[in-house]
């Protein structure tokens, strides 16, 4: 069985930044395993540009940035085996990990790893997902699966479409079908607010004329081999249709862009906690799961918007990941005795819906501690505090958060130190000139 | 004077410009948070532009497509002809990242530039 200091599982964005900062924190035996037949992940059918601004001060499309980071691997010599599909995370008697997995050359593979960086991304809310009335025709496809035919596959799924959900591949892909000759009739948001990026908006709808329906629906589909039509309502505040609302509009393809869901059925199998809230695991302030070495980072902890957050927090796990090998390569401790230690949980209030990570342990953490967070609705002149106890450690005003654009802030150590951490820290989103809780 | 509201798309902050002229003349820009916010809002009133990425088939490559972005934005109004420029092009593999495919697609002065490499199988 081969043997490996760090595995990491998937080679998307998440991935390839874990597995080089890893590498150049000192571990020597690092596998990267990928179930498509290229590294680089969903970046390679992002063909649109806006990627790497952070990352690199410059605006790449999805390949280059992807390439970027395949280039570094392939120059540190990271072994990699592609079209390789994790079946299986588990752990031996001494605590490492057993992977399973599978390829066309190999058959089934069995490996042994110190530490795993789970890296799987996420996939599309399907059209089962979301209760959609109406038959079963072909030419109903989330916006990824469209994006990849056109852009990778050469393939244009249709020539009139409607778009359900305004997340950004729905209106990254509304510009993309457009481009290519379809006929974008609307894109229709069941939230009374866009999910996706306002740039997104101007540069992919109005640009276009593309109209967007907010608080809309779609309540039928028809065609019984292939689509032939969509009726549309307005939802109320409910989100219910709103009869007498509905107009059909005739296309022979719909787009679905309803939200990312985390792709964690290994980490499930494994014994790690997952949220409810992000679908992604309960992790640290080392990005550490509940499972002692195993770390996770990128879209399988939480969705991002942004790839160069991807990046950097998989480039923060990939680090943490080494320093675990590193240490139970050199001792015999038992890593289970990290679990004994002061561990503060990070609890949303008000308007935040989660925060990443869930969980701090002073001890461990760095003095400042990067925290991400979404909050649940769209707020106004508002204001995001941070307390232990009743002690108010942080405070930040915004002048309008939505739950479509990631937030953070960084959590000083000196903070917590100096009011005495113990208990829970509460991150809390509330109207401006509240008082202390 | 004219007043534009704008959403900058340089990049995804998205920051809301606006955008003040006087008899077509930019007076203000207002509401970016780095300069790419300022040349975009007094550009976007008077001659927006957009970069343009699409894809380009090709022959015995790995892949049937290549990525491709134009080298420099167009104007905003030249994209359908830039589209069909881009349409036309015969591409054969290998194609190596970076590699212009087409020179001054139509007559923008900007060039089509390949974005993936494509291997030839």
């Amino acid at each position: 069985m081969e043997r490996y200091d760090l595995i990491v599982v998937g080679g998307g964005p998440a991935g390839l930044s874990a597995a080089l900062s890893a590498r150049r924190a000192g571990v020597r035996d690092i596998l990267i395993l990928e179930r498509d037949s290229e590294l680089g992940g969903i970046l390679n059918q992002c063909i649109h540009s806006g990627f790497g601004l952070h990352t690199f001060q410059e605006e790449l499309t999805g390949p280059e940035y992807a390439a970027r980071y395949v280039s570094q691997v392939q120059q540190l010599g990271i072994p990699c085996r592609t079209n390789t599909m994790v079946l299986d995370l588990s752990l031996t008697a001494s605590g490492e990990k057993l992977v399973t997995a599978m390829n066309r050359r190999e058959g089934l593979l069995s490996f042994t790893a110190r530490s795993v960086v789970l890296a799987m991304g996420c996939r599309e809310r399907p059209r089962g997902a979301l209760n959609l009335p109406g038959y079963r025709p072909a030419g109903i496809y989330t916006a990824g699966t469209a994006q990849r035919l056109v852009n990778m596959e050469g393939f244009l799924p249709g020539r009139e479409v409607v778009i359900l959900g305004s997340g950004d591949i729905g209106l990254i892909m509304a510009r993309r079908m457009t481009l290519e000759g379809a006929r974008v009739k609307a894109v229709a948001e069941l939230m009374p607010y866009s999910g996706g990026l306002q740039r997104n908006i101007v540069q992919c709808l109005e640009d276009f004329g593309i109209p967007l329906l907010l608080s809309h629906t779609v309540v039928d589909i028809r065609g019984k081999d292939r689509v032939t039509g969509v009726t549309l309502a307005e939802v109320d505040d409910g989100r219910r249709p709103i009869p007498g609302t509905e107009e059909e509009i005739s296309c022979d393809t719909l787009l679905i862009s309803c939200g990312l869901l985390p792709e964690n059925e290994l980490s499930d199998k494994l014994g790690v906690a997952l949220s409810p809230i992000t679908g992604g695991p309960i992790v640290n302030e080392s990005l550490e799961t509940n499972v002692p070495g195993v770390f996770a980072c990128g879209n399988v902890l939480h969705v991002h918007d942004l790839v160069d957050y991807v990046s950097e927090e998989a480039g923060r796990a990939g680090a943490c990941a080494a320093a675990y090998a590193a240490r139970t390569a050199s001792s015999d401790r038992d890593p289970q005795a990290f679990a004994e230690e002061i561990s503060l949980t990070l609890r949303p209030e008000g308007g935040i819906r989660y925060t990443v990570p869930q969980t701090v342990r002073p001890a461990h953490m760095e003095e400042a501690l990067l925290v991400r967070y979404r909050v649940g609705a769209v707020w106004t002149d508002c204001t995001v505090s941070v307390w232990l106890g009743d002690v108010c450690i942080m405070k930040q005003k915004k002048k309008k958060v939505t739950p479509g654009e990631m937030q953070q802030f960084f959590l000083k150590k000196e903070a917590l130190s100096a009011a005495g951490a113990s208990g829970d820290i509460i991150v809390r989103l509330e109207k401006e000139n509240h008082g202390s809780p | 004077m004219e007043v534009r509201k704008l959403i900058c798309i340089n990049c995804p902050l998205g920051c809301p410009l606006t955008v003040t002229l006087e008899e077509g003349e930019v007076v203000s820009v207002v509401g970016n948070t780095c300069p790419r916010g300022e040349s975009y809002g007094r550009k976007e009133v008077s001659a927006p532009t957009r970069t343009l990425t699409s894809i380009v088939r090709v022959r015995n490559g790995h892949l049937p497509v290549v990525s491709v972005k134009t080298s420099a934005d167009i104007p905003k109004g030249k994209i359908g002809s830039v589209m069909d420029a881009v349409h036309r092009i015969d591409a054969d593999a290998p194609i190596a990242i970076g590699q212009v495919l087409l020179k001054d697609a139509a007559g923008t002065g900007a060039d089509i530039v390949a974005t993936k490499a494509i291997q030839r199988v």
